[in-house]
């Protein structure tokens, strides 16, 4: 433990000094842009979270009404499976959706009652009206209105915070406010505008089958068959119309993983459905070999390829006119699920820090005030040793902060948490050593030997009681969300840098002490 | 001159203190049970939502004496942000107990503090928890691993017994922390998760210390009954518990003093968390081994020897054997 190899003195020199360096923007004033760029130096600081620094803020409108249109809207398709159930058919017409109603009218008075039988108890929420005996109408009831706005609210708020989660952007705040609004504060990031696009798809992925009985033409001149609609490519493509089948065969909600990847050179998206989406899609294309399929995101048809073979595997691709950022996007919102009803911006702003610069002053002051105390306190009880723990401290802070800043890594409160923590283990590790080899002179043991085994015992401690957090830091970051996770991350890197100072750094400092002066006695 | 509050040798039975220990903490995990089942946690509004209100001042805001004026008011958690203009501000206060109409009077009182420092009420909403369903089942998920992972680790490089004993003296200190937040009704939070998380990240780290010396003495101590070698470990590695503990607590008690109000109840959880989980560690972790027939024998087959077999370190050891008997 004494001896300490030439290239283990290097390395450790190296690592503090390269500390050093990338700590060293966070201690400068915000420089110019223009500087930034012209020096050597690193420039990256340490990403502050909202509540150290505040952020931009989005006030989102979830459209609600579009979520109850589309309740009604499958509710009435629902009916008109009902209604046409093969072996019984119950002749109507005029199914529509009306209001918060579904509307229409039996042909023959006499199938009323298998009418009310089959729809009596259809959907949840729903009450059925019958008037003359052949005017049907299945009300919304209110209750049931309500509870799928609060629902399409609460679902927005978690596809929400997925889709900002999978942007690597940390700690944001995501609040429901009032009926049908969601409150989104982002920490100081560099693109909102990427992030309000990533919001506002909706990212609803669908596979229709296309009708291939009626022409273009004929559909877009209006004889439109009535399980069809007429669907357009996306705008940059110059708006290809389409005729597609109502019926959703596969629904993009099956989807368990989507990813960018490249084919003959254009960016495409690969996906994989779970095991019963894999199922239906692999029986879907079995059975329409040679037709063609349509890729329906957001009611525009993405692709429209013929099915040239059966598709077993549970997984396929979606490829169209993309660019790799549109890939990103896109395989980014499929993972993090569709919403479930549009969102609007309603509100840009900036905001400040959520602790206020009054909390955070006190916040540094007090931080300082306390680090202070503990350099004096170690340097009174271990004298010049603890003087080189001390500056060991000072160091592991500054590898903190350089690790923070290079990763970018987001830092809030809980972590300066993590960073209390690490700095109170730092300690422990120091003390650990020195009362250690206290002991062995106590013991009678010359400098050198004691301070080898004081090292050399303390060393499994160390080992054991870091790995042992260390191993509950990844555990909390890997399942972790949110805050925990950047909890995680402050804890295991604050673990590492004290580790490598008290066991690299401060054994340097007191081997080089040692060969300087070869004491008699040590003074501990 | 050198400050050494601990003395050199000392001898304390800890071992036997389990007799005051064991019901003591007893007493505490059920007083903890019981201020959380009655009085529930005080939850702000990251966890329960609250009032959103939006203001415009008279000339430029003063955020932090108005983070003061409306703290003062008892309406719990409050928030107070710039709001994209310097005279625009964001207020949160945590959702009252009760209904409606505790909510209205909340905002009444609200607007009589403010006065006429507000020149326009923008907007005064609900708004809805930070901390959704879904964050609080994946964070209580990761913690119950991350103990599995403990626990496994410690039985691989030690022993079951201490495994175990390490998880007891983690869930002790956890509970009573949470049963702190109940008694004293003090706000939990987000920060608050952090510092509970943080306690257990401390009272591991000091738990595995001493059980490192308890094995080690151990293996050196082959003829010593095992609550002697016990009580030799934790005496040796007093000085250590007490030094690290004292040092984290200066840090500790200067956030709590000039942290200013919302850093002071994140460092009042520490600070309680730095003395229940040395408590803990002396007093539950490592009686408790006795209690789960910790033997040598399942030991000898311990991971590392190395310390023993070094060449300079068996020959002086031996005289201070003498000495603790």
């Amino acid at each position: 433990m004494v001896n300490y190899p030439r290239w283990a003195i290097i390395t450790t020199v190296v690592i503090a000094l390269l500390g050093l360096i990338y700590a060293s923007p966070n201690f400068f004033p915000q420089a110019d842009e223009a500087v930034e760029t012209s020096g050597f130096l690193p420039s990256n600081r340490m990403n502050l979270g909202l509540d150290l620094q505040g952020g931009s803020s989005l006030l989102l409108s979830v459209g609600v009404d579009t979520a109850i249109r589309e309740t009604l809207e499958s509710v009435e398709s629902t009916v008109r499976r009902e209604l046409r159930q093969r072996g019984s058919r119950v002749g109507y017409s005029g199914l529509r959706v009306e209001g918060k109603a579904i509307a229409f009218r039996l042909r023959d008075a006499a199938d009323s009652d298998t009418a009310r039988d089959r729809l009596r108890n259809l959907e949840d929420g729903f009450e059925l009206e019958i008037s003359d005996d052949v005017n049907f109408r299945l009300v919304m009831s209110e209750e049931a209105e309500t509870a799928r706005r609060q629902s399409a609210v609460e679902q927005s708020i978690e596809i929400v915070r997925r889709r900002v989660d999978e942007t690597g952007v940390a700690e944001p705040v995501i609040q429901q406010q009032g009926q049908d609004r969601i409150l989104v504060q982002l920490p100081g990031i560099k693109d909102p505008e990427r992030i309000k696009r990533l919001l506002g798809q909706t990212a609803k992925l669908n596979f229709h089958m296309l009708d291939e009985s009626v022409s273009i033409q004929e559909a877009e001149s209006g004889n439109l068959p009535a399980g069809s609609m007429l669907l357009y490519s996306p705008e940059e493509e110059g708006r290809i119309p389409y005729v597609v089948r109502r019926t959703v065969e596969v629904a993009g909600d099956r989807l368990v993983d989507a990813q960018p990847t490249f084919q003959d050179g254009q960016p495409i998206v690969s996906f994989r459905f779970d095991a019963s989406g894999g199922r239906r899609f692999g029986e879907l294309t079995a059975n329409n070999v040679g037709n063609r399929l349509a890729i329906v995101l957001d009611r525009e048809v993405v692709s429209a390829p013929r099915i040239q073979t059966a598709i077993l595997g549970g997984s396929g691709i979606i490829t169209g006119r993309f660019t790799v950022q549109q890939v990103n996007d896109l395989s980014l919102v499929l993972r993090a699920g569709a919403l479930p009803a549009p969102l609007t911006v309603l509100e840009e702003r900036t905001v400040g820090p959520g602790l206020g610069a009054d909390s955070i002053e006190a916040g540094k002051i007090a931080s300082i005030i306390g680090l202070v105390a503990v350099v004096v306190f170690i340097v009174v009880s271990y004298g010049l040793f603890g003087l080189m723990a001390a500056v060991a401290l000072l160091f592991n802070l500054s590898l903190i902060v350089a690790l923070l800043s290079v990763l970018q890594a987001t830092l809030t409160l809980p972590g300066i948490a993590g960073i209390v923590l690490t700095i109170g283990m730092a300690v422990d590790a120091n003390v650990l050593i020195l009362e250690r080899i206290k002991e062995e002179v106590r013991n009678g043991r010359t400098p050198i030997s004691a301070i080898d085994a004081g090292y050399r015992r303390a060393f499994t401690t160390i080992i054991d009681s870091n790995l042992t957090t260390l191993i509950a830091a990844i555990l909390l970051f890997q399942f972790g969300t949110g805050p925990i996770k950047g909890f995680a991350v402050t804890l295991s890197i604050g673990i590492i840098t004290s580790m490598f100072t008290a066991m690299m750094l401060t054994r340097l400092f007191i081997v080089v002490w040692l060969r300087r002066r070869r004491p008699q006695t040590l003074p501990i | 001159m050198r400050l050494s509050i601990v003395p050199a040798n000392t001898k304390f039975d800890f071992v036997s203190r389990r007799r005051l220990a064991y019901p003591l903490s007893a007493l505490l995990i059920i007083l903890s049970i019981g201020a959380f089942l009655t009085q529930g946690l005080n939850f702000g509004i990251d966890f329960r939502g609250g009032i959103l209100v939006e203001i415009k001042t008279e000339g430029p805001a003063n955020v932090a004496e108005l983070r003061a004026t409306v703290g003062d008011l008892g309406l719990g958690e409050v928030q107070v942000q710039e709001f994209g203009a310097p005279d625009d501000v964001l207020i949160r206060i945590q959702q009252q107990d009760g209904a409606e109409a505790e909510q209205v009077q909340a905002i009444n009182v609200l607007k009589e503090a403010l006065g006429d420092q507000v020149s326009e009420y923008r907007r005064t909403e609900f708004v809805g928890p930070t901390v959704g369903a879904e964050l609080i089942s994946s964070a209580i998920w990761a913690v119950v691993l991350a103990i599995g992972a403990i626990l496994i680790y410690i039985w691989f490089r030690f022993e079951w017994q201490f495994g175990v004993g390490a998880v007891i003296a983690l869930t002790h200190d956890v509970l009573t922390t949470i049963g702190l937040f109940a008694f004293t009704q003090l706000e939990f939070n987000l920060a608050t998760v952090a510092a509970i998380l943080t306690i257990a990240g401390y009272s591991i780290n000091d738990t595995v210390v001493i059980y490192d010396r308890v094995r080690e003495e151990l293996r050196r101590y082959k003829k010593l009954d095992m609550p002697a070698v016990l009580n030799l470990a934790v005496n040796r590695t007093l000085s250590r518990t007490f030094m690290t503990s004292v040092t984290t607590l200066i840090a500790l008690i200067a956030l709590a003093i000039f942290g200013g109000s919302i850093i002071r109840d994140f460092a009042y959880a520490m600070i309680w968390g730095v003395i229940i989980g040395t408590y803990s560690s002396v007093f539950i972790a490592v009686p408790v081994l006795l209690a789960l027939n910790l033997s040598r024998e399942s030991l000898s087959a311990g991971a590392d020897d190395s310390e023993e077999t070094a060449p300079d370190a068996s020959a002086q050891d031996m005289p201070d054997t003498t000495s603790d008997k």
